[in-house]
């Protein structure tokens, strides 16, 4: 079963409540927790593992072999990011403009821009006990985060059985990325706070659910601070409600060291359980 | 023309309700340029009227004709996203999968494909209640955030700040490290970092900074939340002083944040003490840099 | 020596554009024959990527000898701009087109 974490924006506890969940939950099954939040992977701080694998991830890029081209132009023509250009006597290639559409490549006459493989970013595989962390990490100037959240999400579900709870840390936000790692979940949690912030984002991620057509509940995290306009908002639109962490000044500085919370917070593990016991209902009803 | 961008790298450091807080401070003598597009929220502090609004079209669609196509399947073949699945034995392009490379539009042997540009939201110009302007935009959902309506919103600003004599621009930045970030900086003058006193807070600083560096933009630094980690917070110092980013200032973890935001204020209409204080010497050290 | 500034508009008088891709007008002067050209780039702002690269190339078709801009070239465009053996003087993003050629002739501008 594969459980995405996301958010309208970041900064609400979205890699709290995820590296928390996994950890706690690993005391009593095995889980999978991959970060997919490429550009910032952060969950790896709160994770303490072995590294077992690493690999790097690539993205194809054409290469100029000089020899035999002609100097048509072709290339520039149909490129459409403006990445491959003709210039006097010779073609550049602009490798962060690249998208890999190997349009230039296969539409050459003369078979002078072969793709070669360029390294985007690396990914990282964990082990600790029941617990399996995976990251990956966008090189910074590579551009593309949805290439490497969709190698991410291959590995992943190449090396796991479908069966294993598998737990997605997903960037911020409602544009691409959210939706590459997101669109093959079956479940999603959306982490919220109570301020208007919080719910202006939350209605952004919500609409995003629902044009996925994908099933989700909300945990609010912070509770306490701000205003109830996100409850209502919830139960307005008939939104399950999973779980609230509480806002306590200890969370934060527990969580500014890097440590779980729920080791040292009761209040925290209660709501963990709620948010298990959800999630195992709805695998039960769906059968997944 | 001065333009500040303030930004953080993760979200949650407080940027935006310290950026609504220059906003203010800045009163008639600056426009503000909210460019975290993806999830623009300062307009819940600065009551924005949303007086002109405007769609923004960017990047490519490509578009199926039907009557066109003969089946040949050579658009599907060619295409790396396989954004064309057949449908009820009809190619269609997938919208939220489609790259716009446009190879299948060039591979296409009777034309039926045309590539369009695609709505991805809207730009704002606002009259907001300091008395002055503000440029701001939504992001439709599952748009690509290409960086194009950052670009938008800010020169949009820039125009009106040219028209209207006014010498600063500050520009609420977007997080990550990628493309919207790369074009919230791009003609940056002077960059703000946000950070907090946290292992992820301080991976997220470095990692942000390196785009900076980059640019070769100055950069000075505010540490929100100072007080939460006092180990943290001296590494942020010596992070500062190695890097020689200018040290703007340390604000302590406070929960007038919320309240303001809840009240739909600035932190500094609202806390008139401490708080509102290193705001107003942050600012001053800010704007004559 | 044929001479390109990035600028706003396309008189002596107009005020020079500091960004070097996504510059609004070339103002191309040429010393030998006194002779004024010029390019109207600005399409280049519907461009998300690749800006620089893009007007770099555009300017290479000028076959000029200086570029005279603001800031100068980034990393892509500045790519393109050493394969041309352009000579770039930077600094010049706050003066009219004419001061900033004055400034180049006073040895007062920045190589790049
Ligand atoms: S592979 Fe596509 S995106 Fe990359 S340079 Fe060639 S045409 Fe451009
Ligand atoms: S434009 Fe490119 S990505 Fe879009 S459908 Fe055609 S081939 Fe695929």
């Amino acid at each position: 079963m594969k459980i995405a974490i996301a958010s309208g924006k970041g900064g609400t506890g979205k890699t709290t409540l995820s590296t928390n969940l996994a950890s706690f939950w690993a005391e009593k099954t095995t889980i999978v927790l991959t970060d997919l939040d490429v550009e910032e992977p952060n969950s790896g701080l709160f994770i303490e593992g072995k590294k077992v694998h690493q690999e790097n991830k690539f993205k194809m890029i054409p290469k100029w072999e000089k020899t035999d081209c002609i100097l048509c132009g072709n290339c520039q023509k149909v490129c459409n990011f403006n990445a491959v250009m003709k210039l006097g006597e010779m073609i550049m290639v602009f490798p962060e403009l690249c998208h890999g559409c190997y349009a230039c490549s296969e539409l050459c006459p003369t078979k002078s821009l072969p793709m070669i493989p360029k390294k985007m970013g690396e990914l990282k595989y964990f082990k600790s006990d029941n617990l399996d962390f995976i990251e990956s990490k966008l090189i910074i100037g590579e551009e593309q985060a949805v290439s490497l959240i969709k190698q991410t999400l291959d590995y992943v579900n190449n090396n796991f059985p479908k069966n294993t709870i598998k737990i997605f840390d997903a960037p911020p936000g409602t544009s691409c990325p959210v939706i590459e790692a997101t669109k093959d979940a079956d479940l999603i949690l959306l982490v919220t706070e109570p301020t208007p912030f919080g719910l202006h984002d939350l209605k952004l991620a919500v609409d995003t659910m629902r044009k996925l057509k994908k099933n989700f509940g909300i945990i609010i995290n912070r509770f306490g601070i701000g205003d109830n306009k996100v409850e209502k908002y919830c139960s307005e639109n008939k939104i399950p409600f999973i779980a609230k962490i509480p806002n306590m000044r200890k969370i934060a500085e527990l969580y500014s060291t890097g440590n779980l919370l729920y080791k040292e917070i009761p209040e925290v593990k209660v709501q963990l359980e709620n948010i298990i016991t959800f999630i195992s209902k709805y695998q039960q009803e769906n059968a997944l | 023309m001065k333009e500040i961008v303030i930004i953080s790298g993760k979200g949650g450091t407080g940027k935006t309700s310290i950026t609504a807080s220059f906003a203010y401070l800045g009163d008639k003598d600056v426009i503000v340029a909210d460019c975290d597009v993806d999830a623009a929220d300062m307009h819940l502090l600065v009551q924005p009227d949303w007086g002109k609004s405007e769609n923004f079209h960017s990047g490519l669609l490509a578009k199926i004709d039907q009557e066109k196509c003969i089946k040949c399947g050579k658009c599907a073949e060619v295409c790396r996203w396989n954004a064309i699945p057949v449908i009820d034995k009809k190619y269609i392009v997938q919208p939220l999968d489609c790259e716009g490379c446009g190879y299948c539009a060039i591979i296409c042997p009777t034309d039926a494909i045309s590539m369009n540009l695609q709505n991805v939201g809207n730009w704002f110009l606002s009259n907001i209640k300091t008395g002055t302007k503000m440029v701001h935009a939504k992001l439709g959902i599952g748009a690509e955030n290409s960086g194009k309506l950052v670009a938008k919103v800010k020169n949009e600003a820039k125009a009106i700040a040219e028209k209207e004599g006014k010498e600063i621009i500050i520009v609420d930045g977007s997080p990550g490290i990628g493309c919207p970030v790369v074009s919230s900086l791009s003609g940056a003058t002077y960059v703000v970092l946000v950070t907090e006193p946290s292992v992820s807070g301080i991976h997220d600083l470095k990692r942000v900074y390196e785009l900076v560096k980059k640019f070769g933009i100055k950069a000075g630094c505010i540490i929100n939340k100072a007080d939460i980690n006092m180990e943290k917070s001296n590494d942020i110092h010596e992070f500062l002083k190695a890097e020689n980013i200018d040290f703007i200032a340390d604000i302590p973890y406070n929960e007038n944040f919320t309240k303001a935001m809840t009240m739909g204020k600035t932190i500094v209409e609202f806390d008139n003490g401490k708080i509102k204080q290193i705001l107003e010497n942050s600012w001053e050290k800010i704007k004559t840099k | 020596m044929k001479i390109l500034l990035t600028a706003k508009g396309i008189e002596w008088d107009s005020k020079m554009d500091p960004r070097f891709g996504r510059t609004e007008f070339f103002f191309i002067y040429d010393e030998e024959t006194e002779k004024i050209e010029t390019y109207d780039n600005r399409a280049i702002a519907n461009e998300a990527h690749g800006a620089g690269p893009k007007t770099a190339q555009k300017m290479s078709e000028y076959n000029i000898n200086v570029l005279i801009t603001g800031n100068g070239p980034g990393g892509n465009a500045a790519a393109v701009v050493n394969q041309t053996g352009i000579k770039v003087f930077i600094g010049a993003g706050e003066m009219t087109v004419k001061e900033a050629y004055n400034a180049y002739k006073n040895g007062d501008l920045k190589e790049f």
